[in-house]
């Protein structure tokens, strides 16, 4: 009784029921293909995330008012001579650039088009290299646009695309919330950065969008930015020093401000991102182990319709072990064409975007999950294939 | 000349207590090679638990059995399949065949598990049927075969083996005159070839068939009639 014989009788096994066996096989193909698609989608999410983050710069610190705003104590709003302060070749010699800004969003008005623009930012032109943005079309505003307060804008391509169409936009006077700004250029485009579209934008000197539409309040960032990638934590410490000095806040005490570099950044997003792949994962570990349930199912089923048959293949002289091996070998035939069919759907369905998210196939999550279903074959047709083999021939003859 | 089967004071009995049914009370048999048996009694008499006793199929309660110097009841279940591929031929009265399996792969069924290689198979399973005269219907499902075709395909593979004996469990109980006629012609063929012959019936036609008549009653043999003895 070789190995190929013991196949040959599985494979009989399972196509004299064949939309059982189909059906037995969906439930495993499901649960592999839900494995792999939805650990490749929560991967996805969190690989276009951290793009998004790595997209800012490795270099750059974000520097925010504190929330809840340091405990009663006086809490200073942040500035733009704060940020100015940043900039101290003595001071500060690891501090590149360091841009003030304000977000809001804005209604645009262009002839007969209304357009909400989702993030109108007040800055100055030091930003657009923080950022790594690059001017597609027309040019960036100017150091001296900023100080005189001129009211020009930079257009995201998304923004400007919805506001003019395939028309040239540069030189175009568009209404902000009502006030007329006037377009002097079109950025690169960026791409969807996870959470927010970083096309869909409308950059202005920080002066005119704080005389037009935000005011003179707080600021709700500073960009900063050091020298290498290697100097950011050199940065951060000369960034905290200046600013404790200009809010007069004593060591120890409580800062009413923050400071995030983008490795923080990342860290509490892949973290979050790692929980929701876990959850995804775990949803679909769930699903699998049903198909496994399902796979023992339908072989108690089996042995239970057949153990006439095991009957007589025992009178004839088939050993225990050519009982066990055959309906050990039809369950793992059963789960690793599942899981092999599952493997194909999941590969083949994170080609495609999936709410938004481009999934990224993780190669271990394959692995596992065909692994997997190997094993669930040979661990949940066991209990079956053995209450098969241990029957004894007469009883299993004389069952009607 | 050693007996095929050598049994003594072989006892079956189910259940334990008030409720205990002696199927078996002792049976004492001899049986040498080329001998053609026929078992007959009533229903109940015991007759077909002392054929699955010798078939390997049951374990007695007690007693020795020997077959063709095996001793049994000393075996451990890989050896007793092993014993029930090699010396057994077991038919049954409802044929008992693999259904969705054809004809011949249901001759080979023994072969392969006695690990012969697929071309050895493949000719002495159609030498088995070409014996039972079958060899036109190979290819055929058991469902595509009258009862009495069906019980040559069983016959054929019983005996694909080669085995010691043919154990055969009131095998024209299910079938017509006319196909009783062909299986009884081929078990009468194969004794006449040397093969030792041990079959269950309670009808005198078949019974007539074969050379010795042994009568069981009440778990115990109440009559031995030898009207030709083979090769004492």
């Amino acid at each position: 009784m070789n190995f190929l014989e013991i196949m040959r009788f599985a494979v009989r096994g399972l196509t004299a029921n064949k939309l059982r066996s189909a059906l037995t096989t969906l439930g495993i193909t499901i649960g592999v293909a839900a494995v792999i698609l939805l650990v490749a989608v929560g991967n996805g999410a969190s690989a276009s995330i951290t793009a998004s983050i790595q997209g800012l710069g490795t270099n750059v610190l974000n520097v925010s008012p504190a929330r809840g705003g340091g405990q009663g104590a006086v809490t200073r709003p942040l500035t733009a001579q704060d940020a100015h302060a940043l900039v101290d070749p003595v001071g500060a010699p690891d501090v590149k650039a360091a841009s003030p800004v304000v977000t809001t969003t804005a209604t645009a008005t262009y002839g007969q088009t209304t357009y909400d623009i989702s993030s109108v930012t007040g800055t100055e032109p030091a930003y657009f290299g923080t950022t790594n943005r690059e001017i597609a079309d027309g040019s960036l505003f100017t150091t001296e646009d900023v100080t005189a307060a001129r009211k020009v804008v930079v257009l995201g391509p998304t923004a400007a695309q919805s506001i003019f169409g395939n028309t040239e936009a540069v030189g175009k006077n568009v209404l902000l919330n009502s006030i007329q700004f006037t377009v002097v250029g079109v950025l690169e485009a960026k791409g969807a950065t996870g959470l927010q579209n970083a096309d869909d934008v409308a950059i202005a000197p920080l002066t005119a969008v704080q005389n037009s539409l935000t005011g003179y309040g707080n600021l709700n960032q500073i960009a900063v930015q050091a020298t290498t990638a290697d100097s950011v934590s050199l940065a951060q410490a000369e960034v905290t020093a200046i600013l404790n000095a200009r809010h007069g806040i004593r060591a120890g005490g409580t800062a009413d401000y923050q400071i995030q570099n983008s490795e923080q950044l990342l860290a509490t997003r892949t973290a979050t991102t790692d929980t929701f792949t876990v959850l995804l994962g775990a949803v679909a570990a769930i699903s699998l182990l049903v198909g496994g349930i399902g796979v023992t199912n339908i072989m108690l089923v089996t042995v239970t319709e057949r153990i006439r048959e095991i009957g007589i293949r025992k009178a004839i002289g088939a050993p225990r072990s050519a009982i066990l091996g055959q309906f050990l070998a039809e369950a793992t035939m059963l789960s690793l064409f599942g899981g092999l069919l599952g493997v194909l759907i999941g590969v083949v369905g994170s080609q495609f975007t999936i709410a938004g998210i481009a999934p990224v196939i993780v190669p271990s999550s394959i692995v596992l999950a065909f692994a997997v279903s190997a094993l669930i074959g040979l661990f949940f047709g066991s209990y079956p294939a053995n209450r098969a083999a241990s029957l004894r021939p007469i009883d299993a003859l004389r069952h009607e | 000349m050693k007996p095929v089967i050598e049994v003594t004071g072989l006892t079956k009995t189910y259940g334990s207590g008030d409720t205990a049914v002696h199927a078996l009370r002792g049976v004492d048999l001899l049986v040498m090679p080329g001998e053609y048996v026929a078992i007959m009694g009533a229903s109940g008499s015991g007759k077909s638990t002392l054929l699955n006793m010798l078939g390997c199929l049951d374990v007695p309660t007690s007693g020795e059995y020997a077959l063709d110097g095996f001793p049994v009841s000393e075996l451990n279940e890989r050896q007793l399949s092993l014993l029930r591929n090699r010396k057994i031929g077991f038919i049954f009265q409802s044929f008992n065949l693999v259904p969705r399996t054809s004809a011949l792969s249901n001759v080979e069924l023994p072969l392969v598990y006695s690990g012969l290689r697929r071309a050895a198979r493949r000719t002495r399973s159609l030498a088995a049927l070409e014996m039972v005269g079958l060899s036109d219907r190979a290819k055929h499902l058991p469902n595509e075969l009258s009862g009495g075709q069906q019980q040559r395909v069983a016959v054929a593979r019983a005996l694909v083996t080669g085995p010691a004996m043919l154990l055969a469990d009131e095998p024209t109980g299910n079938l017509d005159r006319a196909s009783t006629t062909d299986v009884l012609g081929v078990f009468d063929r194969l004794n006449a070839l040397g093969r030792t012959v041990v079959m269950i019936t309670h009808e005198d036609e078949v019974a007539a068939h074969a050379h010795r008549v042994i009568r069981v009653d009440d778990g115990l043999i109440v009559a031995d009639d030898r009207r030709w003895v083979g090769v004492a």
